[in-house]
């Protein structure tokens, strides 16, 4: 850990899923606030100046959505949404609005960890500022060189291919949705075109992938988007 | 009326009615007549050849019934052919071979051969004709070749009597013959045919050699030989207009110069029927026939209002409209049928009309007050023998009035005598001018109350009592002033003429009774049904109403849920439920005076409904004659109208009851379902994350609490898949469920399912294996998903631990087909359908777990993208479920996208 106390908020109505939630943080030497409506995660936000927001979508004075928008007005803090399942259209809107991950409810402690490890190693790194060499599974990819490699072995990308690479690199463990996949790589007019997404993500894992049917590191999140794992 | 485009475009309802034609006719089996001029031509023997033909092509034939005549080499083709045994009918004490229809349709061959159309059946067979025995094998879809000779032929058949001088009772309508798909003449020269006769060749039955002899003269066989090629020419000329109408080549029928021929009630009335049908073929227009029933003609006896009623049936069979009007007036009553119906030409028999009429013959009157209407007379037929026993019959009528009638007569003599009585008293008292009023009076009276033969008759008496008792010299019949020879005349006059007036008016006014009770009948009937829910109820009113409509027996067979024939309540002794079961398989009548089983004493009449027929009506009239009249059989065609749609608004009631309630209870459920699973969602959720939190707590717990606490976590988990697993069917089933399609790659979402239900499958190795260039499929991403990790859970729960499970996807005709295999005991036989049911699983003890929605969900699912779902055996062990999702064409991507101006960043 860079910092010796980080500090998390956690916005959640739910005063038993607050408590795990916090136990958990705190095994791993969080520091942990709690909130139960928007207002009062507004109040808080503001004032503890968190490092990790944890939020749950379904408040009851107001939508999560919202808080996400009115937060990043102010805030780059990584924000994890807790969302329930069939509600992809919710962790899509969450995620446009700022929200950097989410985790479908029921979820356990270690799932919970390891996406705020990886958030946070994210934003570590960023603050670092990015190498010129950036490596998951055998596949490195030079920035500088453009050249992608497998196993040391040189692999052909054609630039879409390349740029699509790139944007889930810059973004790793973040899931990126289809829209602003479509709107980094293709542009603005192809916002609505995600059948070029599934086509180039399929030729990247076959590139890429040792297993394209069973990805390890490009991984769908159906209906929401991408991530790419390292 | 329909108008004829004058561009020449084909009038779209003819084209449509032709397009109708070709549907039924493409569901029929063919009719291919052999037709000929006469018996020895050789129909047979080119038919067995033709049949013979076709069954070295590998057409399924066979021989229905056919007639060697003991010649050889008909006899050696039959040979080749398989025959079918004859149906043996007890006629009179004898055992009859006939055709055997019901054999036939059992063996359904592609091709059957039926001789001799025209033959009548043996009493008791199904139909009395054979030609109806063809029609019903048409209908079941199989082909027929059949003979016919020309003399068989309705409209020919006065023809050929006249020529040949032996006329034939066996006769084919008409309208049978012109259905027919082909024709194929036999054609013999008269020499040659004289010859074979000659030869032997031909056969005679022995007792009829001599008449058959008298046939078989050359000027008869050219005479045959020229009708049946003039028939068959017609035929030819009609399918050239038919292919001509095809091809838009010419205006289709044009329906103007329809036909109206009027019946008379006299013996050659058949005649003219059937020239009146020759010509409408010749003209190809409709015909109508109608028999006007003026106040004369109702007083015929009963065996030539018959004898009309048959004709008008002939008429029927012929092809014609048909009705019976009742009217004062012939000619005002065929003018307005003639102009209602849009009918140009009007066929009369040349003395339909006789010299006593008022003004003149019919065809005048017509001619006079429709100018637009062309009149076309037809002789009689030379029948004098005919014409005498016409008279004779008219003749036995005056001289045998009904029972009734005498009552009438001496009711006007007894006033008569009455009249005398209180006249002669007066005489020397009154003016003779005076008491001849009191005569007429009684005259009049007579007439108004008693009709026109009780006031013929009182005038009669009258002036004889008046000449006899009052003017001098009293008591002689001797007039001693000319004058009073003027009184009686008038007398006479004034009582024949009131005597008319007044039958007339009671004539009228019995035509209205009678309508207007029809149609009250009718309209109550209408009424009581309207507001009935019950179909029991239905049955009573309508049974109730038609045995007092009709005088008869009635009883109402209704079709259950279950495609069976409920027989009538209380049951009935001679109600026959499978001539009931034939009027409703066949949608037509049967029974008493129908074209099927007419020797019954039961008429079965379907329930045509609007949207099928929901029962049969079955009618035992008290005379079996009153069902002939055509308006009554309109009558009873309404009424069972009538009942059928009442019997169908009860039945759809009844439907719409039992989906609302449906409606209700499923609406119900599904709102119980969402809120239940959603508010047992939220503490799962918890119950997951405390145990995981509880696990991970410091000081680390002992192995038995850890245990505990991973027990909590899975428990939670399960009952959390399964809250979810309602949820989603609770929302598939309220409807809620809208597709979000997109064009998705199948291996994401293969990858996405496993990814997801990594957890249940443990250390399972999942195979994947893909086409290569699998397309796109347009489906909702999550539900697909879905599908996959329900049936990879699946697949876990009910295969060992370390055997493999298979994914493989590929494209299969015009859809995408997806499978998972496991190496689990496989779904027990039988069950392949019932475990996508809710709440079913393979076996109901198993202790694995899960209620069994994850299939139900699937195929809800796989169903909304209209796609398949099934479950196949795996070899050696296991079950595969396969899922097929229709393929559509996917977007391009544009290949210009990948050239990129941009440098990366």
């Amino acid at each position: 850990m860079a910092e010796p106390h980080p500090v998390a908020l956690i916005v959640e109505d739910e005063r038993q899923i607050r408590h795990f939630v916090r136990t958990a943080l705190e095994a791993e030497g969080w520091q942990v606030h709690e909130a139960e409506t928007v207002k009062q995660g507004l109040v808080e936000a503001g004032t503890r100046r968190p490092d990790l927001v944890i939020a749950d979508l379904g408040l009851p004075d107001g939508d999560g959505v919202d808080m996400i928008r009115e937060l990043r007005n102010w805030s780059s803090v990584t924000v994890i949404v807790l969302s329930a399942r069939s509600d992809e259209t919710e962790k899509v809107r969450a995620l446009d609005a700022g929200a950097d991950d989410f985790i479908t409810k029921p979820f356990g402690v270690a799932e919970l960890l390891a996406r705020v490890r990886a958030n946070r190693r994210r934003q570590q790194a960023a603050r670092t500022d990015a190498s010129e060499i950036f490596r998951f599974g055998a596949v490195e990819i030079d920035f500088a060189s453009r050249v992608v490699r497998k196993s040391g072995q040189e692999v052909h990308l054609t630039p879409i291919e390349y740029r699509l690479l790139g944007v889930l690199a810059a973004n790793a463990g973040r899931v990126l949705t289809h829209r602003y996949l479509l709107r980094e790589v293709w542009g603005p007019s192809h916002a609505e075109s995600t059948h070029y997404l599934r086509v180039y993500m399929g030729q990247l894992r076959q590139k890429l992938e040792d297993d394209p049917a069973q990805p390890v590191h490009i991984l769908t999140e159906t209906a929401v988007g991408y991530r790419l794992v390292a | 009326m329909a108008v004829t485009p004058s561009d020449g475009r084909p009038d779209p309802d003819a084209l449509l009615a032709q397009l109708r034609g070709e549907e039924v006719r493409a569901l029929r089996g063919r009719l291919r007549i052999y037709f000929g001029s006469s018996a020895g031509v050789g129909k047979t023997y080119a038919m067995l050849l033709a049949a013979r033909k076709r069954k070295s092509e590998g057409v399924d034939v066979v021989a229905g019934v056919v007639e060697t005549h003991g010649r050889s080499e008909t006899a050696v083709l039959l040979e080749t052919l398989e025959v079918l045994p004859l149906s043996q009918i007890e006629y009179r004490g004898r055992t009859l071979g006939e055709f055997d229809l019901d054999g036939a349709l059992a063996r359904r061959p592609t091709l059957i051969l039926v001789d001799e159309l025209a033959h009548s059946n043996v009493p008791g067979s199904r139909h009395p004709k054979r030609w109806q025995d063809v029609e019903e094998l048409l209908a079941a879809g199989i082909d027929v070749y059949t003979t016919l000779n020309v003399q068989h032929l309705e409209s020919l058949n006065d023809v050929v009597g006249g020529i040949t001088g032996i006329r034939v009772n066996e006769t084919l309508p008409d309208t049978f013959f012109d259905a027919a798909d082909e024709v194929v003449l036999v054609d013999t020269p008269a020499e040659e045919l004289l010859a074979r006769l000659e030869a032997g060749k031909i056969y005679l039955p022995a007792q009829a050699e001599r008449a058959a002899r008298n046939f078989f003269r050359k000027g008869n066989l050219m005479a045959l030989r020229e009708l049946a090629l003039r028939r068959t020419a017609d035929r030819v000329e009609d399918d050239v207009q038919a292919y001509r109408s095809d091809r838009a080549i010419a205006p289709v029928w044009k329906t103007e110069a329809a036909l109206l021929c009027c019946v008379g009630p006299r013996e050659g009335a058949e005649h003219v029927v059937r020239s009146a049908a020759r010509l409408a073929q010749q003209l190809a227009v409709a015909w109508h026939a109608v028999y006007v029933e003026t106040p004369a003609l109702q007083r015929l006896d009963s065996t030539a209002r018959e004898r009309i009623l048959e004709t008008v049936k002939l008429a029927e069979e012929l092809g014609a409209t048909t009705a019976v009007l009742p009217a004062q007036d012939a000619a005002t009553a065929l003018i307005e049928h003639a102009r209602a119906h849009n009918l140009s030409k009007v066929v009369l028999g040349r003395n339909a009309a006789g010299w006593w009429r008022r003004g003149g013959s019919l065809r005048r009157r017509i001619a006079e007050r429709a100018a637009d209407v062309d009149v076309i007379e037809l002789g009689d037929g030379h029948r004098p023998q005919a014409e005498v026993k016409g008279d004779r019959t008219a003749e036995r009528r005056a001289a045998e009035p009904g029972h009734e009638s005498w009552r009438r007569y001496a009711w006007a003599v007894a006033v008569c005598v009455v009249t005398t009585l209180l006249a002669v008293p007066l005489v020397g008292v009154l003016e003779l001018a005076n008491i001849v009023m009191l005569f007429l009076l009684s005259v009049v009276g007579v007439a108004v109350a008693l009709g026109r033969g009780p006031a013929v008759l009182a005038a009669f008496v009258n002036v004889a009592a008046f000449d006899f008792f009052c003017v001098p010299p009293r008591l002689s019949f001797a007039v001693s002033d000319v004058e009073y020879l003027l009184t009686f005349f008038v007398m006479l006059v004034v009582g024949l003429v009131t005597g008319q007036l007044t039958a007339g008016l009671r004539y009228q006014a019995r035509v209205a009774t009678h309508r207007e009770a029809r149609s009250r009948a009718l309209y109550e009937l209408a009424r009581d049904l309207s507001n009935v829910l019950l179909a029991d109820r239905v049955v009573e009113l309508a049974q109730q109403a038609i045995a007092r409509e009709f005088r008869a027996r009635v009883a109402i067979s209704v079709l259950t849920q279950d495609d069976r024939l409920q027989p009538p309540v209380p049951p009935i002794d001679d109600f026959d439920v499978g001539t009931a079961r034939w009027a409703l398989d066949h949608n037509r009548e049967a029974g008493l005076g129908s074209d099927t089983l007419p020797g019954s004493a039961w008429l079965y009449v379907p329930l045509k409904g609007p949207m099928r027929t929901r029962g049969v009506l079955g009618l035992k009239p008290d005379a079996a004659r009153f069902l002939m009249v055509p308006e009554q059989r309109r009558q009873l065609e309404t009424f069972a109208a009538l009942t059928a749609m009442a019997l169908e608004r009860v039945h759809y009631v009844e439907v719409a009851q039992k989906a609302t309630v449906q409606i209700e209870s499923e609406r119900l459920r599904n709102s119980l379902l969402a809120a239940l699973s959603h508010d047992l969602r939220t503490p799962l959720a918890a119950l997951v994350g405390l145990s995981d939190a509880l696990a991970l707590s410091h000081p680390r717990l002992g192995d038995v609490q850890a245990g505990l606490a991973d027990a909590i976590r899975e428990e939670a988990t399960r009952m959390s898949n399964l809250v979810n697993n309602l949820l989603d069917m609770a929302r598939i089933q309220s409807g809620e469920i809208r597709l979000r399609r997109e064009w998705q790659s199948m291996e994401e979402l293969i990858g996405a399912a496993i990814h997801a239900t990594r957890r249940v499958l443990g250390e399972r190795h999942v195979t994947v294996r893909l086409a290569p260039g699998l397309p796109l499929v347009e489906c909702d991403a999550i539900l697909i998903e879905r599908v996959l990790a329900n049936l990879l859970e699946n697949a876990a729960k009910f295969s060992p631990a370390d055997t493999p499970v298979e994914v493989a996807a590929r494209v299969e005709g015009d859809s995408m087909r997806v499978s998972v295999a496991d190496r689990g005991p496989g779904v027990p036989k039988g069950q392949e359908e019932a475990i996508f049911e809710k709440f079913t699983r393979g076996n109901a003890e198993s202790a694995t777990p899960g209620v069994g929605l994850g299939l139900a969900i699937c195929r809800a699912i796989v169903e909304a993208h209209r796609g398949r779902i099934r479950v196949e055996a795996a070899a050696p062990t296991g079950a595969v479920f396969v899922f097929a999702l229709p393929l559509g064409t996917p977007p391009l991507v544009d290949p210009a996208d990948e050239v990129d101006p941009e440098p990366v960043r």
